[in-house]
């Protein structure tokens, strides 16, 4: 290798590594692979869950999770509290007592089109797939960075294990390649859960609450919130009355540190070049500095 | 004129103690005899602080054999961050900003007045990005995977915390370059400490950099957690908070650990250098009553900005309260106080309130501002194993501190050879 090359190489890690690739994942992703069509999602009609938690059973069928007792008399006493998704349960049914009613509401990874957790990953161990899904690998390092940066609390750490993983869903993505549903959604008995691309399943939304304006409130949950994600919802009930957060704001999350991340280069270009400039006008007898070194120790002594 | 040439000259003779190392052989002696205790070894400071560092490594032993979950630590789904990251790391990290500050005043604006302290507070900053810093191993879930962010099988470019890992990783090497002089001058390694010697200015500009992007990387870390920090504390200008945080943290660390040197190793310092010292601390003090003043300042302004004023009057707002006035405002006038009147015991006390402002003000982001909507029963607080672990690192740096202090010429001057070194 000569002198030239090395330094092309060099120099081009430095700026990757300080400089370059400041957008935001999902961009990255758009760019890196331009046979990407469409994001995948689930459409969640709260109207039509029934809470029977065969969603529940059916993850944790194909994802080797500890399978739940949903007989009817456990989903009694289980439903009574509100749950969070855990480390054994990638997804969960709640149900709440609305003025319409009784609603039951699946969660699970929301899938967000610009994800925080991907743009948090210090080794890429969370990644956006061409195809919408929000997937964990093993070279993670356990920072949970991932979890500290997802606004809907998802990605769950295994505290209990000596070699704990990140555990969330991961939308079925070895299923996907296969052609096959999401666990979830193959079993779902209402067709609560309609799976397709983003664009079919908003169509769909939208063409719901068209047909039944009286029915729905007149919101898609995930259309834009945190940027849009692949899981959108329908409801009843304003969505603040079955658990969801309206605060988050339409901002992709990982656009909250490009702020910082932007002014990294220019601070390791214009910081060095700061300071030796003080450095040289500190300098006691400007540019005779080999002339003068003697001398100022000489005064210094005198002190 | 003539008269202090040949004293020079004497001392050179007198005190010329550095080893001969020929060979590796010669090194491996001088270690082996560097390495043996000095003085009395049962001191009460020792008798207390051996038995907390043995347990603390028993639980280490035991947290990176079988996990993080309880009664190791108190984590869990709500609270990923405790007082391992909160503590050791983040407030770790603000409490060694003392050397880049010092490197600045002494190496960029050559303020020679404050060069007789710029040995032990690099040492410090060292050590405690080795402890504290390095507690990091402890606190990730994986941390056999530690070194992928380095080498890289992927990676996460677009990620803060890769920033912050690699600033790490390259901070600790400035500061080790920083430092070396004195390691080469305890060697007595004549070459090598001129080669050293000469990469000081290098290394403490690239450490100033690098201390600037990974002190604010630190709080950019929590820019994504917006749903979660109380409003009081979340503002997009978070990493800016704790940058200028660092100055006076880090000078309020250098305060502390100084006045606590000065008394163990007070044989070790001359009456001359006790004269400057009280001038140094006078001198520190105003920094940081001006940086405190100017933090003071920013909160006070983003809060409006943010439009979270009409917080403050909740419990959580009398909590903030207690930070930004407590811990800042009143501190910084008694600095300033100190600094008029040369009263160093308000000095030093207001060091200590400034510290503990600090490690509020970093554990509000972690742990206690964080999730602050979640109910008072499923709050994180630290567990005793977590407390124990941290005392020991805690201990084992200072016992390594002690070590190389008395080893070094940290706070004793150099050699004759390297101070005739410096000089040409």
């Amino acid at each position: 290798m000569d002198r030239r090359t090395f330094l092309k190489i060099i120099g081009s890690g430095v700026a990757g590594a300080v400089g370059g690739n400041l957008l935001t994942p999902g961009r990255t992703l758009a760019r890196e692979n331009p046979s990407a069509k469409e994001f995948y999602g689930i459409l969640v009609d709260t109207t039509r869950c029934i809470g029977c938690r065969r969603c529940e059973l059916g993850c944790s069928e194909v994802n080797g999770l500890p399978l739940p007792n949903i007989s009817e008399s456990t989903n009694e006493t289980v439903l009574k509290t509100l749950r969070k998704t855990s480390d054994t349960q990638y997804t969960i049914i709640n149900r709440y007592e609305t003025k319409e009613g009784t609603i039951y509401v699946p969660r699970r990874c929301m899938h967000c089109n610009q994800p925080g957790c991907v743009a948090a990953c210090p080794v890429k161990a969370m990644r956006k797939r061409e195809a919408g899904h929000v997937t964990w690998d093993v070279n993670c390092i356990g920072c949970r960075l991932c979890m500290i940066s997802c606004p809907f609390d998802i990605p769950k750490h295994e505290y209990s294990k000596a070699f704990p993983r990140i555990q969330k869903c991961n939308l079925c993505y070895d299923r996907f390649n296969k052609g096959e549903l999401p666990g979830c959604v193959e079993v779902c008995p209402t067709q609560a859960l309609l799976f397709g691309t983003r664009k079919q399943i908003l169509e769909e939304g939208k063409r719901r609450i068209a047909a039944n304006p009286d029915k729905y409130v007149d919101h898609i949950y995930g259309e834009y919130e945190v940027g849009g994600t692949s899981h959108l919802y329908l409801s009843a009930v304003p969505f603040e009355q079955i658990g969801f957060r309206k605060d988050l704001g339409t901002v992709p999350y990982p656009e909250y540190s490009t702020g910082f991340l932007y002014a990294v280069p220019f601070i390791f270009v214009l910081w060095p070049i700061a300071m030796l400039g003080i450095n040289r006008a500190t300098k006691k007898g400007n540019g005779e500095a080999k002339e003068e070194h003697p001398g100022e120790h000489e005064d210094k002594g005198k002190h | 004129m003539a008269g202090e040439k040949l004293e020079t000259v004497a001392v050179v003779e007198e005190k010329d103690k550095s080893p001969k190392i020929k060979s590796f052989g010669d090194f491996l002696d001088f270690i082996k005899r560097e390495l043996k205790p000095r003085g009395n070894i049962a001191t009460p400071f020792n008798i207390i602080s051996l038995p907390i560092m043995l347990l603390g490594y028993v639980f280490i032993v035991l947290r990176l054999t079988t996990g993080l979950g309880k009664p190791i630590t108190n984590l869990s789904q709500e609270y990923p961050w405790g007082l391992w990251i909160g503590f050791d790391v983040v407030t770790g990290v603000a409490f060694a900003g003392g050397a880049y500050v010092l490197c600045f005043i002494v190496y960029i604006l050559r303020a020679e007045k404050y060069h007789p302290i710029i040995r032990a507070t690099v040492l410090n900053g060292f050590l405690a990005y080795c402890f504290y810093a390095g507690a990091i191993v402890l606190d990730i879930g994986r941390w056999w995977n530690i070194y992928n962010p380095m080498v890289g099988n992927q990676f996460g470019v677009n990620s803060v915390m890769f920033l912050v890992a690699w600033h790490f990783f390259l901070y600790m090497l400035a500061e080790l370059v920083e430092f070396s002089p004195a390691i080469a001058e305890w060697l007595g390694g004549r070459r090598i400490r001129k080669i050293l010697g000469a990469m000081t200015l290098g290394a403490v500009i690239f450490g100033i950099t690098l201390s600037t992007l990974h002190q604010s990387g630190l709080g950019a870390l929590m820019m994504m957690a917006k749903s979660k920090i109380h409003p009081l504390w979340f503002t997009e200008f978070i990493p800016i908070l704790y940058f200028v945080s660092s100055i006076f943290a880090g000078l309020s660390m250098v305060i502390f650990e100084g006045s606590i040197s000065h008394k163990v190793f007070a044989y070790q310092i001359d009456e001359h250098h006790n004269k400057q010292y009280e001038d140094i601390l006078v001198g520190l003090a105003r920094i940081c009553s001006v940086a405190m003043f100017g933090y003071f300042f920013l909160k006070l302004l983003l809060v409006v900005h943010e439009h979270a004023l009409q917080y403050v009057n909740t419990t959580m707002g009398f909590w903030w309260l207690l930070e930004v006035i407590g811990f800042v405002l009143v501190p910084c006038f008694m600095f300033l106080r100190g600094a008029q009147r040369k009263n160093l015991a308000l000095i030093k006390f207001a060091a200590i309130i400034t510290m503990v402002g600090i490690i509020l003000n970093r554990l509000n982001y972690t742990f206690i501002a964080y999730n602050w909507y979640v109910p008072l029963s499923e709050k994180y607080w630290p567990s005793p194993i977590e407390l124990i672990v941290t005392a020991s690192i805690i201990l084992t740096e200072v016992w390594t501190f002690r070590w190389m202090v008395n080893r070094m010429p940290v706070l004793t001057e150099p050699p004759a050879w390297a101070k005739a070194m410096e000089e040409h």
